[in-house]
C-alpha cells in the first residue's frame, strides 16, 4: 500500500487508532469530574439546575465512554499483534504498569458505571455520588498508569536487561517514576480538564447565543470560562516545564521541535513559522525571533545550543512533523489563554453572558482542546522517534512479523470501521449537545427503572449470587 | 506439578479469560440471538438486562491480554502476531456492538442499523475467539522468540469447529442469561431457543472432545493413559451430570437454575482444554515457565492481583446486585 513496508503500516495504524482513542479519554477524565462536582453541588445546595447539568452531561459522557473503551481495546491488544518483538523484550515493565491500570482503575470506572448511569433511583443520592467519584477517581489513576508506562518509553529508568534481551525491572518505584512521568501526567491531565472546560464552554455559549437567560447554559458557560481562565495559563507553565525535562531527557526532540538544524554557540533563535527541510538541513522561509530559544529553554539568551548537525542521521525524529504539531498546540494553547483573560474580562464588567462576541469565541473554541491534545501526542511520539524504548529500542526492530498486505488489510478495515462508529458517534453527540439542558432534564435512563413487582430484595438473592459465582 | 510463580500466574490468567468467557459470553450471545428477536420491545429489554454491566464484563478480556503481556510477554508476543486476523476481526465485532448499545438509544431511524451491527459484531467476535482458541489448541509454528508462520494459518477445519462451537456456546449462555432476567413471552422463547441451544452445545462439546486427541499424540496421551485417565475421566462424566440436571431445570421451568448449569458447562469444557493444555501456553512449543516474565515482575503484580481481584469480585457483585431481578418491559434503563 503507497509502497509502504509492514513496519511503515504498523505505525499507521498505531497513529491513526492512537489519535482517534485519545480523545475519548481526554473527555472521560474531564468530563468525570465535572459530573463529580456537579452532584455534589447540586446535594450541597439543592438548586436543580445542576441535576439538570448532571443528567445533560451524563447522557454525553455514556456516549463517550462507551467509545473510549472499545477503542482502547484496540491499543492493548495492539501491543502483540503489531508490536511482538517490543512486547516481548519490553512487557516484563510495560505490562505490569498496564496491568494495574486495569486492576485499579478500569474495573472500578466500569463497576461503577452501570450505577452512575443508570442507578440514581435505585441506590439513592448518597452511594449514586460515591459512584460517580470511582468513576471520576477511576479516570484518574487510569491516566496515572497509562502515563507512567508511556513515560517509561520515553524516559526509561529502574531497569536492567536480561539474558533474553528483555528489559526487567531493577527498581519498580524507579520504573514508576521515571523522570518525564511527573511533567507528563500533569500536563496531560490539565489538558483533558481544559478540553472538557472547552467543550462544556462551547455548549453553553452556542445556547446563549441563542437565549441569554437559560439557566444551564449560564451555569455552565460560567463554570467552563473559570476553568479556562485559571488552568490555561497553568497549562502554560506546565508545558514549559515539561518541555525544559525534555531538554533534559530527549534533548534530540527539542531539536525537532524547534527546527533547530544548526548549532547555535552564542544563543539559538525562536523560529516562529517556516518550513523544515530535512535534506537541505534548514528552516525554510523562517520567520524567527533571534536568541529566543535559548532565552526560553535555557533562560539565558546567549546560552550556546546543540542542533541536529550532532546527531547521526539515522537517529533524526521526523523533523517537519514534529515541528508542526508542536506549533499547533501552543498556538491553540495561547487561544485557551484568551478566551480566559477575554471572560475574565467581560465577567469583571458584568457582560459574561451578553457579550456575543465572546460566545462565538467560545463556541468556535469547542474542539480546540482535542486537537491540541492530538496536537500534543504527535509532538511526543513522533518526536521520540525513531526508538519505541528511547535511545534502546529501534522502532523498526519492535514490530510483527507480519506481511505488509496483513497489515494494510487491517489499517484498512481500522480506517472503514472508524470513519463509520465516530461520524455516527460524533453525529449523536452533537445532536445531544444541541439541545439546550431542559427543566427536569432525564438521564440515560429517560424511563425510569422502578422496581419491578414482586422483586424483593430476598427474591434477588439467588440471581446475585450466581453472578458472583460467575464472577 | 510444582507450585511456583508461573503455574500461580497461569491459573490467574486462565481465571480472567474464563471470567471473561462466561461474563461477556452471556452478553455476546445476546448479540448472537438478536436476529431471532425481531420485536423493538424484545430487543429494548434484552439489551437492558445488561445495559449496565457489559462496560465491566468486556474489562476481563483486557485483563486477559494485559496480564498475559505482563506475566507471559514471549506467549503474548508469540501468539498475536499468529491470530493476527482473528484478532483484528473480533476486536471490530466488539466495536460495533460496543457503541451499538448506546447508538441505538440515539436515533430512531438508523436503530434497525445499529441492531444489525449489536448482532453482526456480536457474531464476528464470537466466531473469532472460537476460531482462535482452536488455532491455539492446533499449535501454531515458532522459531526462536517469535511466530514463523503465514498470516492464515490458523485456517483449518478444527478451528472452524471450535469457532461454531463457541457460537453455540455463547448462544446457550445468552438464551438462559434471558430465561433468569426476563419474563412473559420473551422468557418462554428463551427456553424454547435453550433446548435446541443445549444440544447443539452438546454435539459441540462431543466433536471438539473427540478431535482435540487426534491433533495430536500428546493430547492423546494426557487423556488416555494411566494414571492420568483417572483424573480425566470425571470431567466427561461431570459434563453428563450436569446435563442431566440442566435438562431437568429445563423441563420443569425453574428460572434461575438454567443459567449457572450452563456456567458449570463452561466450566467444566474450559478444565478439559486446561487439562490438554498444560502446561504449554503455546501448545507443543512454550510452555509457561520459557514464557513467564522475570520473578521481579510476576511478584509485583502477584500484590496487586491477591489485593485488588477480591476488592475488584466485590464491587463487581454489587453492581449486579443493584441490577437484580427481572426486567420488565418500560422499566428499562435507557
Amino acid at each position: 500500500m503507497f509502497g509502504w513496508d509492514a513496519v511503515d503500516l504498523a505505525r499507521a495504524q498505531f497513529a491513526f487508532t492512537m489519535a482517534f482513542h485519545i480523545v475519548f479519554p481526554a473527555l472521560s477524565i474531564g468530563l468525570a469530574s465535572y459530573l463529580a462536582v456537579l452532584e455534589a453541588l447540586w446535594l450541597a445546595t439543592g438548586r436543580e439546575v445542576f441535576i439538570n447539568l448532571f443528567n445533560y452531561w451524563l447522557k454525553i459522557f455514556a456516549i463517550g465512554f462507551g467509545m473510549g473503551v472499545v477503542s482502547g481495546i484496540v491499543m492493548a491488544y495492539q501491543f502483540g499483534t503489531n508490536w511482538s518483538v517490543f512486547a516481548d523484550k519490553a512487557g516484563p515493565v510495560i505490562g505490569p504498569l498496564m496491568a494495574y491500570e486495569v486492576m485499579t482503575a478500569f474495573f472500578l470506572e466500569a463497576g461503577f458505571l452501570g450505577v452512575m448511569l443508570f442507578g440514581l433511583k435505585r441506590v439513592g443520592p448518597r452511594l449514586h455520588f460515591l459512584a460517580t467519584l470511582m468513576v471520576a477517581i477511576g479516570t484518574l489513576i487510569s491516566a496515572f498508569w497509562i502515563l507512567s508506562a508511556n513515560s517509561w518509553m520515553q524516559t526509561p529508568a529502574g531497569y536492567a536487561v536480561n539474558a533474553d534481551g528483555q528489559f526487567v525491572a531493577a527498581d519498580w518505584l524507579k520504573v514508576i517514576f521515571n523522570p518525564s512521568f511527573p511533567y507528563r501526567l500533569v500536563h496531560m491531565v490539565l489538558a483533558a480538564y481544559l478540553t472538557t472546560a472547552l467543550l462544556v464552554g462551547s455548549v453553553g455559549a452556542f445556547h446563549l447565543l441563542r437565549d441569554q437567560h437559560l439557566a444551564g447554559p449560564r451555569v455552565m458557560f460560567s463554570m467552563a470560562m473559570w476553568m479556562a481562565t485559571i488552568v490555561a495559563p497553568i497549562q502554560i507553565l506546565a508545558g514549559d516545564q515539561h518541555g525544559l525535562n525534555t531538554l533534559e531527557h530527549q534533548p534530540v526532540k527539542i531539536m525537532a521541535m524547534e527546527g533547530h538544524f544548526e548549532s547555535h554557540k552564542d544563543g539559538a533563535p525562536l523560529f516562529l513559522f517556516g518550513l523544515p527541510d530535512e535534506a537541505a538541513g534548514k528552516v525554510k522561509y523562517a520567520i524567527d525571533i533571534p536568541k529566543l530559544g535559548s532565552l526560553i529553554l535555557e533562560h539565558s539568551p546567549d546560552a550556546p545550543m546543540d542542533g541536529l548537525d550532532t546527531v547521526p542521521r539515522e537517529n533524526w525524529p521526523p523533523v517537519p512533523i514534529t515541528f508542526w504539531a508542536f506549533r499547533i498546540m501552543v498556538g491553540l494553547g495561547f487561544l485557551m489563554f484568551a478566551l480566559g483573560l477575554f471572560s475574565l474580562w467581560e465577567r469583571w464588567r458584568g457582560r459574561l453572558f451578553q457579550t456575543r462576541l465572546l460566545h462565538i469565541f467560545a463556541m468556535l473554541m469547542g474542539p480546540a482542546g482535542f486537537i491540541a491534545v492530538i496536537a500534543g501526542w504527535v509532538t511526543t511520539e513522533t518526536g521520540r522517534q525513531p526508538f519505541t524504548v528511547y535511545g534502546l529500542l529501534r522502532t523498526g526492530d519492535s514490530a510483527s512479523p507480519l506481511a505488509a498486505p496483513a497489515v494494510g488489510a487491517s489499517l484498512t478495515a481500522f480506517v472503514i470501521v472508524y470513519f463509520v462508529v465516530y461520524a455516527a458517534g460524533i453525529l449523536y453527540l452533537l445532536r445531544l449537545m444541541a439541545q439546550p439542558p431542559h427543566p427536569g432534564e432525564a438521564g440515560p435512563s429517560s424511563v425510569s427503572p422502578t422496581r419491578a413487582a414482586g422483586i424483593t430484595p430476598a427474591a434477588g438473592v439467588p440471581q446475585a449470587t450466581y453472578n458472583e459465582a460467575g464472577a | 506439578m510444582t507450585i511456583d510463580l508461573a503455574t500461580i500466574w497461569a491459573f490467574i490468567i486462565a481465571f480472567a479469560v474464563f471470567v471473561y468467557v462466561v461474563m461477556d459470553g452471556f452478553d455476546l450471545g445476546l448479540g448472537i440471538l438478536f436476529p431471532l428477536f425481531p420485536a423493538k420491545q424484545d430487543r429494548d429489554i434484552i439489551t437492558n438486562t445488561v445495559a449496565p454491566v457489559w462496560d465491566g464484563n468486556e474489562t476481563w478480556l483486557v485483563l486477559g491480554g494485559g496480564g498475559l503481556m505482563a506475566a507471559f510477554p514471549l506467549a503474548y508476543a508469540v501468539l498475536l502476531p499468529a491470530l493476527y486476523p482473528l484478532i483484528i476481526a473480533m476486536l471490530i465485532g466488539l466495536i460495533f456492538r460496543g457503541v451499538a448499545f448506546e447508538f441505538r438509544w440515539r436515533t430512531t431511524a438508523e436503530r434497525n442499523r445499529w441492531d444489525i451491527a449489536f448482532a453482526g459484531g456480536s457474531w464476528l467476535a464470537a466466531l473469532s475467539q472460537g476460531i482462535a482458541l482452536g488455532a491455539i489448541l492446533q499449535g501454531v509454528h515458532v522459531e526462536g522468540r517469535q511466530y514463523a508462520g503465514g498470516w492464515l494459518d490458523w485456517l483449518t477445519p478444527f478451528s472452524l469447529l471450535t469457532g461454531v462451537s463457541l457460537v453455540a456456546g455463547y448462544a446457550l449462555l445468552g438464551a438462559t442469561w434471558l430465561i433468569l432476567k426476563t419474563a412473559g413471552g420473551l422468557r418462554d422463547r428463551a427456553y424454547h431457543l435453550s433446548w435446541y441451544l443445549l444440544f447443539v452445545m452438546l454435539a459441540a462439546i462431543a466433536a471438539v472432545s473427540i478431535a482435540t486427541p487426534l491433533l495430536t499424540i500428546h493430547y492423546a496421551q494426557r487423556w488416555f493413559t494411566w494414571p492420568n485417565i483417572v483424573l480425566t475421566a470425571p470431567v466427561p462424566v461431570a459434563v453428563a451430570a450436569v446435563t442431566v440436571l440442566l435438562l431437568k431445570n429445563l423441563a420443569e421451568k425453574r428460572d434461575s437454575w438454567p443459567f449457572p448449569l450452563t456456567l458449570a458447562l463452561f466450566l467444566l469444557s474450559y478444565a478439559g482444554l486446561g487439562i490438554s493444555m498444560y502446561p504449554y501456553i503455546v501448545p507443543q512449543s512454550i510452555t509457561i515457565w520459557q514464557a513467564a516474565a522475570p520473578a521481579s515482575s510476576q511478584l509485583f503484580m502477584l500484590v496487586g492481583v491477591g489485593v485488588l481481584i477480591p476488592l475488584i469480585l466485590i464491587y463487581t457483585g454489587w453492581a449486579y446486585w443493584v441490577f437484580r431481578g427481572k426486567v420488565q418491559p418500560g422499566s428499562g434503563y435507557h
